[in-house]
């Protein structure tokens, strides 16, 4: 079997229901969700020590989407993994669903955390990996930044204060998919080189393309590796990727659309999963 | 149930009560691996470095960053540590307002914020330092809960308290000596005003230093021949309805007394409450929607008639309002 096949299918299971439960709702925050569906995939495809069945198991990893817009997409991940029934995901941000825009720890099983103010994912990973380590447990801290979001203090704040306290169970990604709300990230608030900064701020750095699951897996293992310093692994992404639509729209942050202009994407990443699983 | 005693005689104590806070919680955490101490670059102002020497894997100084420091021990305690959280009143609330909002109070983690200098105590440090808005800020995030304690006594039993409460709680914290009101071993209920002095003509909720004013108010008063109850409201959220709608049945008007400023303070709280429950005439002691300055605090005192003169002057108001 090629190697990482199973999680190459599973990066194109979660993107044709991330777009289904888009498409359900007319509306969302598709480029960011597509962009980090490998990433998800490698994460809860293997790296991750969990438990679907025991979601708050104290000893298992965790996982911070602080660009918590992204939820469609770890909830499609979530309910191939089985934390609860898929039929849920077509409930997304429905009144009473247990999927909201943004990621709520207290109304979805398998989220980690509650986000949606920028940046503040990045404080409360770095006290979920200080507070494992105090309490004894070899857990990772996986947490993940948009690239839009390190315009945030907060971020840079977090990154000093993990690499002062060696926090070296955490885990980083930016995804960088050079895209905000508002256009370009380089246009809207340019931040210079991701790689450099977080070298500078002490952390261990490494630079992948993000629709790689290869690479993303071999970077995270090295990751775990690293002794000492926490680790940031930039992804390199599409803001929309896979999703047709998304792709041809520039920005693509939040986009709306009718059930006739999103079918062709879905039908689209459904041919693409076939290819997967063929492969 | 609470059960405390009122002293006789009420003069500065000879503790300070940043040291209260570091003894009690070192001597917790003796027992409890899950206490720990967090703070942004005050660790030798709010008198916690015996803690960070004692138990350096359980102390962290999180710099100038405070924010972070509130979404830190969020993180912690999703993690299953129990974070007390320092820093100067303004900065542990008004600054970090969406962390302690989203992170703490929304994602409903378990975190204690103590804030310290409120109001004119902060004195020197001046307009920049002197929170009068810092239970207000936080006054409307949901389900947080708000206390001034009074002196080291009660300090210490809320201390003990926050070890197995859950939920975000901001602790209004006058670092230095109080002037002494209950006797050691008193015990209190988070919610429930402590009574300190019973009346019939009119009742003072008074928090903070405003309680030894308060209490002075009412001795002058009684000379007068005018029946004062005090009411040492020390939880300002949730406030205790109950203790004033009662209060305002029997005594029929209320002052409020804080170091704070009254929109958004106590006066509000007590004011929105009889409003609801037992509406009453009410006389607000307190800042009124100013700013702070450079002062001593006996300067400052005076500046915003945070006295007992102006209590007593509130109470005749109150009085006079009465139908």
């Amino acid at each position: 079997m090629e190697k990482n096949k199973e999680i190459r299918v599973f990066a194109e299971e979660i993107r044709v229901e991330a777009l289904k439960e888009f498409a359900h709702l007319g509306f969302g925050h598709v480029g960011g969700a597509m962009s980090i569906i490998e990433t998800l995939a490698v994460l809860y495809g293997g790296e991750m020590r969990i438990d679907p069945k025991n979601p708050q198991w104290a000893e298992r990893d965790k996982f911070v989407l602080s660009k918590g817009h992204a939820g469609p997409a770890l909830y499609a991940t979530l309910a191939l993994k089985g934390y609860f029934p898929k039929e849920e995901l077509l409930t997304l941000n429905q009144g009473g669903t247990i999927l909201p825009s943004h990621c709520d720890r207290l109304k979805t099983p398998g989220v980690d955390m509650t986000t949606g103010s920028l940046g503040q994912g990045a404080s409360t990973a770095c006290g979920l990996a200080l507070g494992d380590r105090m309490m004894g447990r070899d857990s990772r801290t996986y947490l993940m930044l948009g690239d839009g979001e390190c315009n945030e203090g907060q971020v840079w704040e977090a990154a000093m204060f993990a690499a002062h306290y060696k926090l070296d169970n955490l885990t980083a990604f930016v995804d960088l998919n050079k895209q905000q709300l508002d256009g370009s990230t380089d246009d809207v608030m340019y931040m210079g080189d991701m790689v450099d900064k977080f070298k500078a701020f002490g952390w261990h750095v490494q630079k992948v393309d993000g629709h790689n699951v290869d690479a993303v897996k071999e970077a995270v293992e090295a990751a775990k590796a690293e002794k000492g310093k926490p680790s940031v692994i930039i992804l390199d992404t599409v803001k929309g990727h896979g999703c047709l639509l998304a792709e041809g729209m520039f920005p693509c942050h939040h986009i709306a659309f009718t059930a006739e202009q999103i079918a062709p994407s879905i039908e689209h990443a459904e041919q693409v999963l076939a290819q997967a699983r063929q492969a | 149930m609470s059960s405390y005693t009122v002293k006789s005689v009420f003069e500065k104590e000879q503790v300070e009560m940043r040291k209260v806070y570091c003894n009690t919680l070192m001597e917790l955490a003796e027992h409890d691996p899950r206490i720990c101490v967090l703070d942004a670059d005050l660790v030798g102002s709010s008198g916690v470095k015996p803690f960070f020497k004692a138990y350096p894997d359980r102390a962290i100084d999180c710099g100038i960053q405070e924010s972070n420091m509130i979404g830190v021990a969020a993180g912690m305690s999703a993690a299953g540590m129990v974070p007390f959280v320092h820093s100067f009143g303004p900065f542990a609330t008004r600054r970090c307002l969406d962390q302690i909002f989203i992170s703490a109070a929304y994602a409903k983690l378990n975190v204690r914020i103590i804030g310290s200098d409120p109001g004119v105590v902060a004195a020197y440090n001046g307009g920049t330092h002197m929170p009068f808005e810092d239970m207000g800020a936080l006054m409307a995030v949901p389900e947080i809960t708000l206390l001034e304690p009074t002196d080291s006594v009660q300090f210490e039993w809320l201390v003990r308290q926050l070890q197995n409460a859950y939920g975000v709680y901001y602790i209004r914290l006058y670092r230095k000596t109080a002037v002494g009101v209950f006797e050691p071993g008193s015990t209190f209920e988070m919610g429930k005003a402590a009574l300190l002095r019973d009346g019939t003509d009119v009742c003072i909720a008074a928090s903070g230093i405003m309680v030894a004013e308060a209490l002075k108010a009412a001795q002058s008063l009684e000379a007068q021949g005018i029946s004062a109850a005090v009411l040492n409201t020390f939880t300002w959220k949730p406030i205790d309805d109950e203790a004033l709608r009662l209060y305002a049945d029997k005594c029929g008007c209320f002052v409020t007394a804080e170091n704070h400023n009254t929109v958004g303070g106590l006066g509000s709280a007590v004011a929105a409450s009889l409003a609801k429950n037992h509406p009453v005439p009410v006389e607000m002691v307190g800042v009124h929607d100013q700013f702070g300055q450079v002062g001593t605090e006996a300067f400052l005192r005076e500046a915003y008639n945070l006295t007992a003169a102006e209590i007593e002057a509130a109470a005749k108001r109150a009085i006079a309002r009465k139908a």
